[in-house]
This record gives structure tokens, C-alpha cells and sequence, in this order.
């Protein structure tokens, strides 16, 4: 076997890899790199700090990846030398090691264009986990962010430190932005756009020195300025690290000058990725790397044959909301421009067409037919007969047309170059069904993610049981799945229901999205984030449940079914005084006054005396329950004791759907335990605990949790299922839906089978929110809002006649 | 065109994305307060507190830009021209809107006059 050495642990470097390993085995394989993980995704880093995905959402190779293969991993080491002759390589701990072949894949290092004061605490560039992660920790509300560049990775590193907190400008030295990627008219567009998120944008000016002393306090401008800075970013450009290729001998201009075979000017060294030049061009995006990396592979392994060829440029600004892609040459120079704009729409976008075919192409703000374009391009495709569709494809008769119309040899998964027929292969010889079996099998959509939906589309018209895994978006204000939305609220410490909408959504919200943040924000933080009663259904801003002609109906809490002569008479009595047209026994044994003014709640509040019943909010209503041991001669253990005590444990606190209970005495289960959210039911000697029960639109026999031998062992394994069903269900998810999806499997094992500290960290949010938990009818004495139950008296009454007779009128 | 200004109440009376029934006479109100975020346009407005559809109360709805969502049925009603958007797109079905403006922190209701409303009426 021969020594293969390959410095840099990159996405180059490792795509390589997974190609040469496609090959026979003929390499002990050593990797070296300088960061101390595994490789990760590093087009992905924007995304990382716009909290949108964790480290290790990122993860391209896992730690069993390299031991499957027999990569022996050297993290942590930074290669310092090599002896071309001695056929050697130097690392920072002063290990040396011996080589066959070596392979370069040093990537590149951010450009520090010449500013003083660039070593002063506080200035980061943008280019790996580590300063992802130190801008995470030093970002925040109120921090002053400046970017000093203005393309892509500039922006996405604004918005990325916006979505922070931070109040942040980018100073760009150029006219426009991005001005590698797109005409002045496109850099125009997309400073609309940025300006639009709150981002300032300074042009045409550079950064002439960074001030503060010993750590950044601000930055001087070429145009004599200065502006406050608690953080600088250099965005300013990348250069390929050629170091080690100079120390070895190896021929390099502005990189590592490769020929079509990813041959370099020495037989045993090779190199791959950012830090190679190729027909003059350095690349500096993702799809070069693995086109040339599979054209490697086969040099090195003696299958020498494939050339590489270029690539055909292509970038996507990763920013959400921020529609931006280029590819292709697009100067207007030698070639016809075809372009649309609509300012209003914020959509600008322009074709270059040269001899019938497409040379380039920008769009801003709709991006839908970038995968066609990029066909167009790659292919060299004759386009003239379709040049009245250009910019606007004919309308397919059906969504999936689109995918069916592709050839099979067409790209689907332009990073890692993946055919459709590929795809189609894979579905049918190894029995792909999911999207997460097609990134296994396939790597498609791994990189960008860009063509999702199109594998989706695939995977939805051949795979024979498709699973669609897309978890659900709550609505389209907010384009996150939930589990992904309750990470980012928790990770950016976001306590407000219009900050998620500004930060992550349309700035808008609608009456799905808004009541939803609400409980995510109320359970995330324990009750202790920002009340915006302007973001909850009107029940949950009067405490009370909404009838059809603008009444309310008023529920107290009778815990357990259980009153008393005085509650009772009270009850009586309010009915009496406010004339309450209906007086009902409810099915969860209470008692409903309906028909109640909203202006009159506060009072027939008080008159009542008792505690809001909860029954017209997501939050827990009641626990039924029978008569038990004291009175019944069947009951085995006192449900009616252990359902007052489990309804005044839960009462008052808010979940995904409304919660009711039951406890019953015996497993007569005359009170209907199982079928309630939460059941117990006493057997000889303990009780059993079930859950997921359901009796309304949908009737489920609930899943038994445990069984237990005392009361409180009940109660807390109730608690636990409680608070998880709380911290796990979407939004409006009954626990009978929620114990369905999860399997009630998984249920127990997060729950009472879990470890003692995660058992003890469920019980212990539950006790905080608990803590912080208010009757809400107390609202009836110290009103949340201005005028939060009666309507509003004018200051003047009309002028004239009065309006009142004008209503007589039209009325008459 | 002789016309009424009536005030309100105070700007506070009304929490930003929220709106208030106001009883003028034997007529209903809605009047809205869209927030602070509304880039254009009047951040009050007020239109008939009853819902096109089955007259639910529309200042006891969710405010979602510049349209509401009735609390009954979830008929969203623009707030700026009172016609419906949802479930069905058009004037057949709308609510009347008045004009408004604030002034020393009071927001203030302008009202047809009786004249004008009697010509509307014949």
C-alpha cells in the first residue's frame, strides 16, 4: 500500500477523498487539519450564525466516517513543511511524516486587505467554525457589527450577526455590491434589499483604520468619517494558501497551477479545491472543488482519463428572504442582454445570450429559475427557439412536469454534480424512499441545498413509498419547521413574538403563526418572555371563550368536579344578577355561564370567587374524576383526592393543545381515563398512568405510560409526559397525534425511563413555569391592556344631529 | 363636504396591533392600531365592527398587517378598503371604513354627516 497524505480536511480535500476511495484501495490514508473538527460544511457557516442550523447540522464526515475507511485524523496540526525530496511533511507538534503521494487541499485564507489596527481583540474573519463560534459569543443586542466587504460572504455575514442582535454596517469599496457576481442594476436591487433588513450599506469607501485601544472601538473611513464598532469582520476577499506548494517546489502563480488532469508541476503531489489555479482561474465556490475532485481521483489512482474542464461559475447569496444568483459570464460585451425589472417587486434579472446560447445570468429577488438557467449553461443548450420564455417558463400543466421533463443525464445536484438518472439508479436498485436515504446514498443535496426540491420531486414521482420527512412549516410567515423554530428561539434568547416575525419571518405574522410563537415563546422561557396579547386569539386576551354572537361563555374551576353549597349558590347568584341565558353542566363535570358580556367578565369574575376554569385557552382544562375510595365501594385508591391535587399541579399553565384528564378509582373507569390526554386509574396496590387517550373528534384508547405504586410516583410520571408534551408537540397538536408520531416507545424513554437529570431537568421547567404561572381572571382587577374589556367612550360625542339618529335613519 | 371629526380617546387607549370596539351613538366601531412597524400609511384605522359575514366583532380579531382576522370564522377583512380578502377576494362583500387621523395624541374618527348620509341613503 502506498502513504497517501493529505493536507487539509476541507470540503476539497475530504470530496476527494470520497472519490479516490470509490476506486480499488491502494492508500493508507493520513489527513491533516489545521481546525479541530471533523469536516464540516463550510458553505454553511452563514447559516450557523444566523442560528438557522447548530455545528453539527454542518458535519459532511462524522468521526466514523474516516474510522469506516481507516483515515487515520489528525486534527489540531497544522502542516509547516515538506520535503519534496526526503518525500516528507513537517506538522506544528513537530511530527514528521512520510509520504508516496501527497495531496494539497490547503483551501484558502481570508484576504486582510492593509488596515491598521487589524490585531486589536475584536476584529474576526469569516472563514471557519472556530470564528463562527467567537462571533456567536461576542454578537448580541446593542453590539455595533461593521463588515468590511460587501460580497457574498460579507453579507451573509451581516445578516448573520443581525439576526444576532447586532445593529450592523457594511463597508464595501466598491460602487456596488457584489460586483463579482452581479451588474451594477443587480447590486442596486440587492441594496434595496439589504437596506430593507435594517442593514446599512456604505459603497464606494474603504476602511482605513480599525481604533480603540487594545480592543475595537471603532473604524476610520476614507472619507474621513468614523463610526462606533464593538466588532469588525474582514469579508475582504480570499487567497489560496500556496505556502507549502512554494516550500515544496511546486510551480504556482496566484495558486497551485494545475493542468486538465489535476496534474501539478511535480509527479507526486497533487492538489485540489481553493488553493489550485486552473486555466488561469482560481475558484472560490463549491461545485469546482468536487468536479475536481473526481477528475483527481482518477489521475491518482492511475486511471488517468478524465480532464477537468472549468467550471461555469455559479453563486447564491444563502441569505433568507435575499434571492440573489449569478452565473456565467454576463458583461454585456459580445453577447445580447435580456432582462426584466419591476421595482416595486424588487425583482431584477438579466440574461446574456450569445449565438443562440446562454453565457450568463443574475436574478434577484426570484431565484425559481436558477436550475434552468444553470442546465442552460452548463449544457450550452441552443435556446433561440425558446426566446419568448426566457425569463418567464411557459406554465407547466402539472407541478411535477418539471421533473419529468429533465433528461436523464441533466444535473439535479449541481454541487456534487448528481445526475437525475443517478438518482433514479439509486431509487431503484437500493431501495431509496427518503430524502435522508437519498443524501446517504447519493450525496445529492448535501452541499447547498438548493435542489431539494427537486430530489423531493423525484423521490415523490419514482420512489414506490416515498416518505415525505418535511416536518411542518407552521404557515408561510415563517418558514421554519417547529422543532428548527424552537432551537432558534431558545439559541437567540428571543422573548417576543414581533422580533421572531421581524428577525426570521414577514415582519407580519397572521392569526396561525402569531397564537403559535406565543405558547413557543410562553413554554420556552418558563412564562418569563414578553406577553403580546396583540399576538393571541381574542379568548386568550379576555380569558374567556368566544360564542357566535360576540358573548362569552365563563367556566370556573371546579377542580376534580368537585364544589360546594356556598360555590354553588354564588354561581346562582351571578346568573341571577347578570341575567345569563344559559346555565349548562359541561361534559369535564363543570359548570358553564354563557352568554356573558365581555364588558361584564371582570365582575361576574369577582362575584364568582373562583379561579379561571381555563376552558377557552390551549392550557390545561380539568381532571375528571370519580368518587374513589371515600364513597365508592368498587374504588381502590382515592382518585378523587389524587385528580384535585393533579388539577392544581397543572392548572393555570398553557400547552400546545388542550389538555383534559381523568382519574378514576378502579378500572371501571367511570370518569373515562383512557381516553383523556392524561388518565389515571387506580388498580389493587398503585395506579396506572396513560396518556394520548382521545374521546372527541378523534377516539384513541390511550397508551399506557407506566404503572406505579403510590400517588405521587402517579403524579410524577404524569408531570413528566406533561412538560415533554409540552416542550416536543407542534403547535395544536393533541397528545393523542403527538403519542402517534412519537410511538409511545420513545415516549417512555424520554420520560420515566429517562436519566435521573433529564427526568429532573423536565420536573424542574415545569416547576419554573409553574412558578411564574397567574389566574388568569385576576386580569379582571388589574387589566393587562388599556380598555381590555369595554369599548371605548369617544371623548366628543357627534357633532349636529347625533349619530344615533342618523342610524334611525338609515335604519328607517 | 360637512363632516365630523369626533375624538376618540388617547393613542395609549389602544395597544399597537390591536383593535377596540367604539360606541358612538348606537353604531359600532372598530378602530385599529397597526403598530409602530407600518412603514406607510395611517397606523389607525377604523372601519364597522361587524364582520360581513355573520357580523362577528372585528376589533376582537388578530391584526395581520393591514387587514384583520374576524375571530368567528377567520374572514380576514382589509382594513384600509373594508373589502374582504378571505375567503373570497371582492367588493360584494365589505365593511365600511372612516377616515382617520391623530392629533395631540388622540386619535380621532371622522363620521359622515347626517346630509351625506342621507343622500347615501336615498
Amino acid at each position: 500500500m502506498k502513504r497517501l497524505v493529505v493536507v487539509g480536511n476541507g470540503m476539497a480535500g475530504m470530496a476527494c477523498l470520497e472519490q479516490i476511495l470509490k476506486y480499488a484501495p491502494q492508500f493508507e490514508v493520513t489527513v491533516f487539519g489545521d481546525e479541530t473538527h471533523v469536516n464540516y460544511n463550510r458553505i454553511m457557516l452563514s447559516s450557523v450564525l444566523a442560528g438557522e442550523k447548530a455545528a453539527d447540522d454542518i458535519v459532511l464526515n462524522s468521526i466514523e466516517w474516516y474510522q469506516r475507511h481507516h483515515i487515520d485524523l489528525r486534527v489540531g496540526i497544522r502542516i509547516v513543511d515538506v520535503d519534496a525530496d526526503a518525500k516528507t511533511v513537517t506538522g506544528s507538534d513537530g511530527s514528521v511524516t512520510p509520504y508516496d503521494t501527497l495531496l494539497l487541499a490547503t483551501g484558502s485564507s481570508a484576504w486582510m486587505p492593509r488596515i491598521d489596527g487589524l490585531d486589536k481583540d475584536g476584529v474576526f474573519a469569516f472563514r471557519t467554525l472556530e470564528d463562527t463560534r467567537a462571533l456567536i459569543e461576542r454578537s448580541g443586542p446593542g453590539v455595533k457589527a461593521v463588515v468590511i466587504g460587501g460580497g457574498l460572504l460579507g453579507l451573509e455575514a451581516a445578516r448573520g450577526l443581525q439576526v444576532q442582535g447586532c445593529d450592523v454596517t457594511v463597508v464595501h469599496l466598491m460602487p456596488t455590491l457584489m460586483e463579482r457576481q452581479l451588474d451594477p442594476d443587480g447590486g442596486y436591487y440587492l441594496l434595496g434589499k439589504m437596506e430593507e433588513m435594517g442593514i446599512s450599506v456604505l459603497l464606494g469607501r474603504t476602511t482605513t483604520a480599525i481604533l480603540g485601544n487594545g480592543h475595537v472601538e471603532g473604524v476610520a473611513l476614507s472619507d474621513d468619517t468614523c463610526m462606533e464598532a464593538d466588532v469588525v469582520v474582514v469579508a475582504a476577499g480570499i487567497r489560496p494558501n500556496i505556502d507549502l506548494a512554494i516550500k515544496a517546489g511546486v510551480f504556482v502563480q496566484r495558486g497551485i497551477v494545475v493542468n486538465d488532469f489535476m496534474e501539478t508541476s511535480h509527479p507526486d503531489i497533487f492538489a485540489v479545491g481553493e488553493c489550485v489555479e486552473h486555466r488561469g482561474i482560481c475558484y472560490g465556490l463549491v461545485a469546482p472543488l468536487y468536479e475536481q475532485g473526481k477528475v483527481l481521483a482518477a489521475t491518482i489512482t492511475g486511471n488517468r482519463g478524465a480532464t477537468y474542464e472549468g467550471t461555469v461559475q455559479a453563486a447564491k447569496l444563502k441569505i433568507m428572504g435575499v434571492d440573489v444568483f449569478s452565473a456565467g459570464d454576463w458583461s454585456e460585451q459580445h453577447a445580447e442582454p435580456v432582462r426584466f425589472e419591476d421595482r416595486a417587486l424588487g425583482i431584477y434579472k438579466k440574461l446574456t445570450v450569445r449565438d443562440g446560447k446562454l453565457v450568463g445570468a443574475i436574478l434577484v429577488g426570484d431565484v425559481s429559475d436558477s436550475h434552468r438557467y444553470m442546465e442552460w449553461l452548463r449544457s450550452s443548450a441552443d435556446i433561440s427557439g425558446q426566446r419568448r420564455h426566457l425569463l418567464f417558463p411557459p406554465p407547466a400543466a402539472d407541478g411535477g412536469l418539471d421533473v419529468a421533463q429533465m433528461a436523464d443525464g441533466e444535473t439535479v445536484c449541481g454541487c456534487l454534480g448528481v445526475t437525475k438518472g443517478t438518482i433514479i439508479t439509486a431509487i431503484h436498485e437500493r431501495g431509496v424512499n427518503t430524502m435522508s436515504q437519498l443524501k446517504e446514498c447519493t450525496r445529492a443535496s448535501t452541499s447547498c441545498g438548493s435542489c431539494t426540491s427537486l430530489c423531493q420531486g423525484l423521490l415523490r414521482a419514482v420512489a414506490p413509498e416515498f416518505e415525505d420527512e418535511r416536518k411542518t412549516v407552521i404557515c408561510g410567515c415563517l418558514p421554519f419547521a417547529e422543532d428548527k423554530l424552537r432551537d432558534i428561539l431558545r439559541s437567540q434568547q428571543l422573548r417576543s413574538v414581533q422580533d421572531v416575525l421581524e428577525i426570521y419571518g414577514n415582519g407580519v405574522g397572521c392569526e396561525i403563526c402569531k397564537p403559535a410563537l406565543s405558547y413557543m415563546l410562553d413554554m420556552l422561557w418558563c412564562g418569563d418572555h414578553d406577553e403580546d396579547r396583540s399576538a393571541r386569539f381574542i379568548n386568550d386576551r379576555v380569558h374567556a371563550n368566544i360564542q357566535k354572537d360576540g358573548t362569552f361563555s365563563v367556566i370556573p374551576r371546579i377542580r376534580g368536579g368537585v364544589t360546594s353549597a356556598d360555590e354553588l349558590r354564588r354561581i346562582a347568584d351571578v346568573a341571577d344578577k347578570y341575567n345569563v341565558p344559559m346555565v349548562k353542566i359541561t361534559g369535564s363535570q363543570r359548570i358553564d355561564l354563557l352568554g356573558i358580556k365581555k364588558a361584564d367578565l371582570p365582575s361576574v369574575w369577582a362575584d364568582l370567587g373562583m379561579p379561571s376554569g381555563q376552558a377557552y385557552t390551549k392550557g390545561v382544562r380539568m381532571v375528571k374524576t370519580c368518587v374513589g375510595t371515600d364513597f365508592c365501594r368498587f374504588g381502590t385508591q382515592d382518585s378523587t383526592t389524587a385528580g384535585v391535587e393533579m388539577e392544581r399541579r397543572f392548572e393555570q399553565l398553557f400547552t400546545p393543545h388542550k389538555v383534559k384528564m381523568g382519574a378514576v378509582g378502579c378500572p371501571r373507569n367511570c370518569a373515562e381515563a383512557t381516553v383523556k390526554d392524561i388518565g389515571l386509574i387506580g388498580v389493587e396496590g398503585g395506579w396506572q398512568v396513560v396518556v394520548g387517550g382521545a374521546a372527541g373528534k378523534s377516539v384513541r384508547k390511550a397508551d399506557l405510560l407506566a404503572t406505579v405504586e403510590t400517588t405521587e410516583q402517579a403524579l410524577e410520571a404524569s408531570e413528566l409526559f406533561f412538560q415533554y408534551y409540552r416542550e416536543n408537540a407542534n403547535y395544536l397538536e393533541r397528545t393523542y397525534d403527538f403519542v402517534e408520531r412519537l410511538g409511545i416507545e420513545k415516549v417512555r424513554k424520554e420520560t420515566v425511563y429517562a436519566a435521573e437529570a433529564t427526568r429532573a431537568a423536565l420536573l424542574d421547567r415545569l416547576k419554573k413555569s409553574k412558578a411564574r404561572a397567574r389566574d388568569a381572571w385576576q386580569e379582571g382587577i388589574e387589566p393587562k391592556t388599556p380598555a381590555q374589556f369595554i369599548p371605548l367612550i369617544p371623548i366628543d360625542t357627534p357633532v349636529g344631529s347625533g349619530l344615533s339618529r342618523t342610524s334611525a335613519e338609515i335604519s328607517a | 363636504m360637512n363632516t365630523n371629526w369626533i375624538r376618540i380617546a388617547p393613542t395609549s387607549q389602544i395597544p399597537p396591533r390591536e383593535g377596540r370596539a367604539v360606541l358612538i351613538g348606537d353604531r359600532e366601531i372598530a378602530l385599529f392600531n397597526l403598530g409602530p412597524s407600518t412603514a406607510a400609511g395611517n397606523q389607525f384605522l377604523a372601519t364597522d365592527n361587524q364582520c360581513p359575514h355573520q357580523g362577528g366583532p372585528l376589533c376582537d380579531g388578530i391584526v395581520t398587517g393591514t387587514s384583520v382576522v374576524c375571530p368567528l370564522h377567520a374572514w380576514k377583512v382589509n382594513l384600509e378598503t373594508g373589502q374582504v380578502e378571505r375567503p373570497t377576494h371582492g367588493k360584494d362583500h365589505c365593511v365600511a371604513t372612516y377616515p382617520t387621523r391623530v392629533e395631540d395624541g388622540i386619535v380621532l374618527i371622522e363620521l359622515p354627516s347626517a346630509a351625506a348620509r342621507a343622500g347615501e341613503a336615498a
